[in-house]
């Protein structure tokens, strides 16, 4: 049944009120579900938008092996190792930030989103020494490439730095994105609005961030190790 | 649904908000009448609303373009316009039907209206995603047509590269104009899916949904899985435009043949966002006009995920001639056959239900029966045309323009116009004129045949798509399909004509004018603003649960 609010007389001066239930869902559950879903379906676009970035991979790949496998020699193993793994650890943060959030630990969601943060931050700047170091060198896309290394004169070199700088630079789009969604979601952590009955932006958001985690699982291996 | 709420009877603990009481409920229509509360409302029926006035006008720029197109084939040689504005014609004629006409259209303005009340519910799951959609439409919309005023683009609705790169019009504007409009149809779509998983009423069953819900629900998955690839396709193109990376251009070692398998991704599943909410909209009228429970529901329900399934599988029939395999060819036009198969499905079951029916001719009746015939029929050259040896010949003739608006355009268009008398009066309260309703169907759709059964005739004479001079020989029939377009403009004319009239001057309808057992019309008619008055309507029956009129004697004999 459609009841319009949830919300008791009484609670304790303290702690955080009982969610309130927009108008039109029939419960607490039901919201939360909706939420819940309306976020699976939406990090499923956001896959199949890469999904066609891979797909021209592929194809180029199969059009031009020798130019991308000379050309992927050409990437900075080290610092994407690292940043991998410092992608890999904001994750786990993000996933203790919803860990504290069903205990209704607020100040402790605050910490591990800046600590998060903090890490896409530092990833965002490995990504600035690497591109500036491709575009001093000149290994940009099409028409722009210029690098006169000779192991590059391959065809398709070129069309192999438009694909990477096309997905690592939608990815750290997505990034700065993560990083908005969770300072708000912080921002509201630090004003007390989570309980454990209702952290569902904590989890959302979190769940973005895992999203930019996954995609980039799949990106290093693409652009770097193959 | 909560597990609090699996019985039919009132939730136990639920207290009524203050003010539910009131004698007076007010419809969504006259509740809240200044500007902004109708251009930030959250009711979906309001936004249903916005949406059906922003598409009829969206239909009414397109179709100017088509009639510019038409006129423009009137002669041979030179007629009204110059061959690039030919161009821009005929392009912008199809961007603006495609992406805000046909897709937005009944989703849009039928889907946000009907889906909550057919179950049950009191708004979408999320409003101002909602709202925010309907905005998006207009945002892309407002961008698209800024780059069509200013250059516009002649490289048609498909956006083919190499071409599409190199062409000094304002490509980049109309499709990025295009990506944004593709955001909202992935957001209506999303909504419409959390919706139907989460705000069913207590009784309504996934099996007793009705079949419109079943075709909503189909489509959004499509909306979801494929738009995300054409956004991609789009932005790799406005980059390329923009940098020349070559991606798709094969001078610099890019492949274009890759932009149309990425582009007809998306397009093929496309039309099925266009046709399926159609399919819904018939299953719900062939049932009310013919007084009997539809035949076969279970077939028509998941027929419509059949056809959104290997819709997905079908791309390639739009390349038959660009140097795919046979063996590739050979699949691909096994696949296509197969949505022909589900297609039929639906068919059949709609003509059970009208057999031995008691038929009620009216209105949206009639726009059924074209819709039954433009169906099968531009199905049909579907299957011929899926057939790989006889889509060479074929191939971007008018007899591909000839087979995709008889399907595509006709179906939606017979859907579009029945759902538009068949929920007139849910909508508004009002009538509009019977006869005048069946003249301007009968125009409509003796215009549509006279418009494209020449250009079938033509296609198969070898007269090209897209081309602004033509031989003498081919006149007499591009006469024709100018004059049925013209009957066809008048029709459209006719019907605008008598529901603004109606809605100002018609009479007040009753909650259920047609005596339909669709679930939308278990409220009043207008609805107000919550939806439901009072309890909650008891769902215990099947939607489309009429007696057989055959049997209807019996148990009244008991
Ligand atoms: C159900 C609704 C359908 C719609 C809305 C639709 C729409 C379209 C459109 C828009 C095109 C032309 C695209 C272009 O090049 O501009 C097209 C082409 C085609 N359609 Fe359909 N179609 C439908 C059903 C079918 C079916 C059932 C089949 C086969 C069983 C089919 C087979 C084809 C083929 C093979 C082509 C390619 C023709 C060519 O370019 O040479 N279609 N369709
Ligand atoms: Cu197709």
């Amino acid at each position: 049944m459609q009841s319009s609010s949830a919300a008791p007389a009484h609670h304790a001066p303290g702690v955080p009120p009982v969610p309130t239930v927009a108008a039109h869902f029939a419960s607490l559950d039901v919201q939360q579900h909706a939420a819940r879903l309306g976020m699976w379906l939406f990090l499923a676009t956001e896959i199949l938008l890469f999904a066609g970035l891979f797909v021209c991979y592929a194809n180029y790949r199969f059009m031009f092996p020798d130019g991308f496998a000379a050309a992927s020699r050409h990437l900075d193993l080290t610092l994407g190792t690292i940043n991998t793994l410092v992608l890999i650890t904001s994750s786990f943060t993000a996933a203790m930030a919803v860990h504290y959030a069903k205990e209704a630990k607020n100040r402790q969601v605050v910490v591990m989103f800046i600590l998060t943060i903090l890490m896409a931050l530092g990833f965002l700047v490995i990504k600035y020494f690497e591109y500036s170091h491709k575009i001093h060198v000149g290994q940009l896309p099409g028409p722009y490439f210029t690098d006169p290394e000779p192991s590059l004169q391959v065809a398709g070199v070129p069309m192999y730095f438009t694909i990477y700088f096309l997905s690592t630079g939608l990815h750290g789009f997505h990034v700065i994105i993560g990083m908005i969604v969770l300072a708000w979601v912080g921002f509201k952590a630090n004003r007390n609005e989570f309980s454990a009955r209702n952290y569902t932006a904590v989890e959302l958001g979190s769940m973005y961030w895992h999203l930019v985690d996954l995609v980039w699982i799949f990106l290093f291996p693409m652009l770097y190790l193959i | 649904m909560s597990p609090s709420s699996s019985s039919i009877a009132a939730e136990p603990g639920a207290v009524p908000a203050p003010g539910e009481h009131h004698e007076h409920h007010p419809s969504y229509l006259v509740d809240g009448t200044t500007v902004k509360s109708w251009l930030l409302t959250l009711d979906h029926k309001r936004i249903g609303v916005m949406y059906l006035i922003w598409v009829l006008l969206f239909f009414l720029v397109g179709g100017i373009y088509a009639l510019v197109v038409r006129f423009e084939l009137l002669t041979p040689g030179p007629t009204i316009v110059d061959a690039m504005t030919y161009n821009r014609a005929f392009t912008m004629h199809g961007v603006v039907m495609i992406f805000l006409f046909m897709i937005p259209a009944i989703p849009g303005a039928f889907g946000n209206f009907m889906l909550p009340l057919m179950l049950g519910a009191k708004d979408v799951a999320f409003p101002r995603l909602n709202l925010l959609s309907l905005y998006l439409l207009l945002g892309g919309a407002a961008i698209a047509i800024w780059g069509m005023l200013n250059g516009g683009m002649d490289t048609g609705w498909t956006f083919y590269t190499p071409y599409s790169t190199h062409t000094t019009t304002t490509v980049a504007p109309i499709l990025f104009g295009a990506f944004i409009i593709g955001f909202s149809s992935i957001a209506t779509g999303l909504n419409f899916i959390v919706t139907t998983h989460t705000m069913r009423a207590p009784g309504i069953t996934w099996f007793r949904m009705p079949l419109f819900v079943w075709a909503m629900y189909a489509t959004a998955c499509i909306q979801v899985l494929a738009t995300p690839v054409l956004g991609l396709v789009l932005l790799l193109v406005v980059g390329e435009q923009l940098f020349q990376f070559g991606i798709f251009d094969p001078a610099r070692g890019g492949d274009p043949v890759l932009f149309q398998h990425l582009f007809w991704f998306y397009s093929h599943p496309a039309v099925y966002i266009m046709v399926l909410p159609s399919f819904g909209v018939m299953s719900e009228i062939v049932a009310t006009f013919s007084r009997k429970n539809i035949f076969g529901y279970r077939a028509v329900a998941f027929s419509s995920l059949g056809i959104a399934f290997v819709g997905f599988f079908a791309w390639g029939h739009h390349m038959f001639v660009s140097g795919q395999s046979t063996f590739n060819a050979g699949v691909f036009a096994v696949l296509t056959m197969l949505v022909g198969v589900f297609t039929a499905i639906k068919v059949f079951n709609w003509v059970g239900t009208v057999y031995k029916g008691a038929v009620d001719f009216k209105t949206p009746f009639a726009y059924f029966c074209g819709f039954l015939y433009f169906t099968v029929f531009g199905g049909m050259t579907g299957v011929a045309f899926a057939t790989a040896s006889l889509d060479v010949p074929w191939h971007d003739t008018y007899f591909v323009v000839a087979h995709f608006h008889f399907i595509m355009v006709g179906a939606t268009i017979m859907a579009f116009m029945a759902a538009l008398h068949y929920w007139f009066p849910k909508m508004f309260g009002k009538t509009y004129h019977e006869g005048w309703g069946l003249v301007s169907a009968a125009l409509i759709i003796l215009g549509f045949n006279a418009t494209f059964i020449p250009q079938f005739l033509l296609g198969n004479a070898g007269m090209p798509r897209r081309y602004y001079e033509y031989p003498e020989r081919f006149q007499t029939l591009n006469v024709a399909s100018t004059m049925g377009a013209t009957l066809l403009a008048m029709g459209f004319l006719i019907t605008a004509i008598y529901l603004t009239y109606s809605l100002v001057y018609g009479e007040k309808s009753s909650a259920n004018p047609w005596n339909s057992r669709g679930y939308e019309w278990l409220t009043e008619s207008p609805p107000p603003t919550h939806n439901f008055v009072g309890p909650q309507p008891v769902y215990k029956d099947e939607p489309h649960f009429y007696v057989d009129p055959e049997k209807a004697e019996v148990p009244d004999a008991v």
